[in-house]
């Protein structure tokens, strides 16, 4: 091995070409970890809770990919109508069902309810599905798109463009529908709402739904190019918390532009300090926004 | 007499196991502004959270415009035409001040939503200059108009308002009885409970005064002034 390493040439990092790649490839990563962080800060911003369980959701949508394409056939990208209302569902029904009866209307219940929820999830897929690592594979999974001279894998760019058109929705869903108007509502002034009639409960459940029914959408566009096991949602857990704390806690638009800032510094870290220690850069910005914008990027002061 | 709008009978409610109202009689006919009077901690904004659904009546019954209301969900509350212009005002800071208004006909009043904005607007033309501001950041004043203007978008067939005189200037609060003076002209009953003994007592056609969570008076503005011990030991007038 130690031979065969100094066989090869040190890779000429600071190419132009390679960074616009490497960028790029940042970009497209960025928007599925914002896509992840929009259910996480919706979810945040309306229940002022983290829902510890994103992960495990998420995991458990790419297992409901997995599953769509080896039983039926099924293209993750065709899956999208049937992932999308699945989790909204399953989000909806684990509010109502578990989390609003178990937390007897406290926040810190609702945390342990979901950090639960997470362990019992992930222990119930190393049940089920053993901890192999899956992989789908599509046609076009090795298929590449030349921008401008940097070969892109085609299911980065499906992930870019859905992400974007998903998260296009979602904003339009919370800015300009009633639905959305009654969300941000029971967002910041819970009373306020009952007393104009809106049910609160139903509002927290369709968050929550709309917030895991962002891990379906993110599930289909990550499965052609990523794997599933058990543990497969923690990675992306950590990297969005940290995207809704570097954006601000609520925030959409930093939810957004933090995904794609933390996609692309993982990128080109990865590039100039190597795999393995690519992501000390999203940590690094994260310290650095904590102490001198400690409210995030795009979050308003408490 | 007009029939009677609001039946309440031997309310109880509290948070727990601490009672805070203990067995509550109250009337109000259609068409009467009927004023709740008593110092802070007396109970007045727990009884009106309690006619709102949003504290659970432990006994007694609230009847309203026909229908037992007691225990009843706020949304079914709301959905009978009571609703409340809380203490605090409860406007939704992060939303513009049309977005508020039109929660106010979340439920109710849908119908005659544009009607019922223009109407807003020209009680309060303030409200028209900031539609699109965040209610957020508006005046203390302002924010009174809106959560009276939002309460008003659910067409009521009562309105409680809770210390809407809390915070505002003299010459506000001279508008804002003047206004419920106006609204009342035009039909609507009303609920008022407040600190502001004088200025209430000058609009209301009934008034009851609350202490300890139960009703220590209940009779004609004129008695209640007419009766110094009454004043002395309920108002510190």
């Amino acid at each position: 091995m130690k031979s065969d390493e100094k066989a090869y040439p040190p890779p000429a990092m600071l190419d132009p070409a390679i960074l616009f790649a490497s960028v790029l490839n940042g970009l497209t990563t960025g928007a599925v970890y914002a896509l992840i962080a929009l259910g996480l800060t919706l979810i945040y911003g309306v229940l002022h809770i983290i829902n510890f369980a994103h992960g495990a959701a998420l995991m458990m949508a790419l297992y409901g990919v997995y599953f769509l394409h080896e039983k039926l056939g099924l293209d993750p990208y065709v899956s999208l109508p049937i992932m999308v209302p699945a989790m909204f569902v399953a989000g909806y029904a684990l509010y109502r069902g578990v989390i609003a009866r178990a937390s007897h209307g406290k926040d810190e219940n609702i945390l342990l309810i979901t950090l639960g929820l997470s362990i019992m999830l992930e222990n119930a897929a190393l049940y089920f599905f053993k901890s192999d690592t899956l992989t789908i594979d599509t046609a076009y999974t090795l298929s590449t798109v030349n921008i401008f001279g940097a070969m892109i894998a085609v299911p980065k760019m499906v992930a870019f463009f859905g992400a974007l058109a998903t998260t296009a929705v979602l904003l339009l869903v919370i800015g300009k529908t009633s639905l959305g108007r009654a969300i941000r509502a029971c967002a910041k002034e819970r009373q306020g709402a009952r007393l104009v009639g809106i049910n609160v409960d139903h509002v927290f459940a369709m968050s929550f739904g709309i917030g895991l029914a962002c891990l379906g959408a993110a599930a289909c566009f990550l499965l052609p190019a990523y794997y599933v096991n058990p543990q497969v949602g923690n990675g992306f857990v950590l990297i969005a918390f940290t995207i809704v704390v570097l954006g601000g806690m609520g925030s959409f638009v930093g939810a957004l532009i933090g995904g794609f800032l933390i996609g692309v510094v993982e990128s080109v870290g990865g590039l100039l300090l190597g795999e393995s220690l690519g992501q000390i850069g999203i940590f690094v910005i994260f310290i650095i926004v904590l102490l001198f914008r400690p409210q995030g990027l795009f979050g308003a002061r408490a | 007499m007009a029939e009677t709008l609001l039946e309440v009978q031997g309310l109880t409610a509290g948070y727990g196991a601490v009672r805070i109202l203990h067995g509550l009689d109250l009337q109000i006919a259609a068409g009467e502004i009927v004023a709740l009077l008593g110092s802070n901690g007396a109970g007045k904004s727990t009884f009106n959270n309690t006619l709102s659904g949003i504290v659970r009546a432990s006994g007694g019954a609230v009847k309203f415009a026909g229908e037992t209301i007691t225990r009843a969900a706020p949304m079914a509350i709301v959905d009978a035409g009571l609703i409340q212009v809380p203490e605090g005002r409860r406007v939704f800071p992060n939303l513009s001040v049309l977005e508020n208004l039109e929660l106010g006909a979340y439920r109710r009043g849908k119908a005659g939503k544009t009607a019922n904005l223009e109407r807003v607007y020209s009680l309060f033309p303030r409200l028209l200059e900031r539609l699109t501001q965040k209610a957020g950041t508006l005046s203390g004043g302002e924010q009174q108009m809106l959560a009276i203007g939002r309460g008003l978008m659910a067409e009521p067939k009562l309105l409680i308002l809770d210390e809407p005189s809390l915070g505002l200037s003299p010459k506000l609060v001279e508008e804002l009885f003047a206004l419920i003076g106006t609204l009342n002209r035009e039909g609507l009953s009303i609920l008022l409970v407040e600190q502001n003994v004088g200025q209430s007592l000058e609009i209301a056609h009934r008034a009851y005064v609350m202490e300890q969570g139960a009703i220590c008076f209940s009779g004609l503005p004129g008695e209640l002034l007419a009766n110094p011990a009454l004043k002395r030991a309920y108002l510190g007038m």
